[in-house]
């Protein structure tokens, strides 16, 4: 049953997201790519490049994007599809909203505790490796060409890729500029 | 003597606050933060300064997304659990409709050679945006000589050996409480 999964996998990547939209992307990738399916890992990094774009949270609009195309794959009609987007949008939140509203009392209160401080002294480290994780696990022949087969892809593609990261380390561009102008040279390259 | 109206209308501004907020908030998370403050603090006054501030540090460390945590927990503050729920859901609901309409747009235009080509650009773009942050995160999250093993046996055990996040975040919070119990023992 397409619309429980959605329930299930969703909820889980909303109760499991600690530092925010980027380290929430290897467990989307993990759930909605490798495991389920519902999305090739191109479209998966279309979202992102969409999600930088428009109003709202990562999470949310890989919710919402994967709900609708999954529900729509199985055969559903649109209006289904639409429940589906919504549904799954729904499924991020509600975990994350019942633990604020229980847990931030407490943890303002002993934020300071040493058992509070060292548990995530271990956490913020971690998940370093996960958003590290997630950029390696989309550096596939679905994004960047595969380097036997279209080798101008590649090579363009490696290109785009060390442009892009100079200029948000070194120069501070914005991810939306900096998605305008890799897709203007994709338009006149390809 | 407001009564239900007047706690209705309140609930109502509200859910348009945040849903202001949750529009204007272009590629989520942090950007959200300046636009709240000048919302919340300096024109609705649901909060002072420094219970903003607490907010966002608590939002900060709890899962969950980081807008959503500021939008149950203000609404909260200000409103009651009733408030908490409005205001998430008015945060969320901008970017759902948008996402839902380029979804629908989308699968009819991406066999369009035109966009096929731009997202080609675009790809490897989005995975240096994703990996540019791990260099500026790692300053945050304090990684020296003696613990830059951490994202690293992390980001070996998912890519590598495909083993999901959930466990990664489980046993690292797990380890840190152990650590900190035998640091002080």
């Amino acid at each position: 049953m397409i619309f429980l999964q959605l329930f299930i996998v969703f909820t889980k990547i909303g109760a499991f997201n600690f530092g925010g939209g980027y380290a929430m992307l290897s467990l989307i990738h993990n759930e909605v790519v490798e495991k389920n399916q519902w999305l090739t890992s191109s479209e998966f990094t279309d979202i992102v490049a969409i999600s930088q774009s428009t109003p709202g949270p990562i999470g949310i609009n890989c919710a919402t994007y994967t709900g609708y195309t999954a529900v729509l794959n199985e055969g559903y009609p649109e209006w289904m599809a639409i429940l589906g987007a919504v549904l799954a949008s729904l499924s991020v939140l509600w975990v994350p909203f019942l633990l604020m509203l229980t847990i931030s009392k407490i943890l303002l209160k002993y934020s300071k505790t040493t058992t509070v401080t060292s548990v995530f002294s271990v956490l913020r480290p971690a998940i370093v490796g996960l958003i590290a994780a997630a950029a390696i696990l989309l550096m596939s022949a679905d994004n960047f060409g595969s380097p036997s087969e279209s080798t101008f892809q590649f090579v363009a593609s490696l290109l785009i890729f060390l442009f892009a990261f100079i200029g948000t380390r070194l120069y501070r561009i914005h991810p939306i500029i900096m998605i305008i102008l890799a897709g203007l040279a994709g338009l006149v390259i390809y | 003597m407001g009564g239900t109206a007047g706690m209705n209308s309140e609930l109502i501004k509200m859910f348009f606050t945040f849903a202001k907020i949750g529009a204007f908030t272009l590629g989520g998370g942090y950007a959200m933060v300046p636009i709240m403050e000048k919302e919340i603090v300096d024109r609705k006054q649901w909060l002072t300064r420094e219970e903003f501030m607490d907010i966002l540090i608590v939002a900060q460390s709890t899962p969950g997304l980081f807008a959503i945590n500021m939008a149950s927990h203000i609404g909260n503050k200000a409103r009651g659990v009733l408030g908490g729920i409005i205001g998430s859901l008015g945060v969320a609901l901008p970017s759902i409709v948008v996402i839902l309409l380029i979804a629908m747009f989308f699968q009819a235009f991406k066999d369009n050679i035109y966009i096929e080509k731009i997202f080609m650009g675009i790809r490897p773009a989005v995975v240096a945006l994703i990996a540019a942050p791990c260099f500026s995160m790692a300053r945050t999250a304090k990684i020296t000589l003696y613990n830059v093993w951490i994202p690293i046996v992390a980001c070996v055990l998912i890519t590598a050996f495909g083993i999901s996040p959930i466990w990664i975040i489980l046993v690292a919070g797990l380890a840190g409480f152990v650590w900190g119990k035998v640091k002080r023992s």
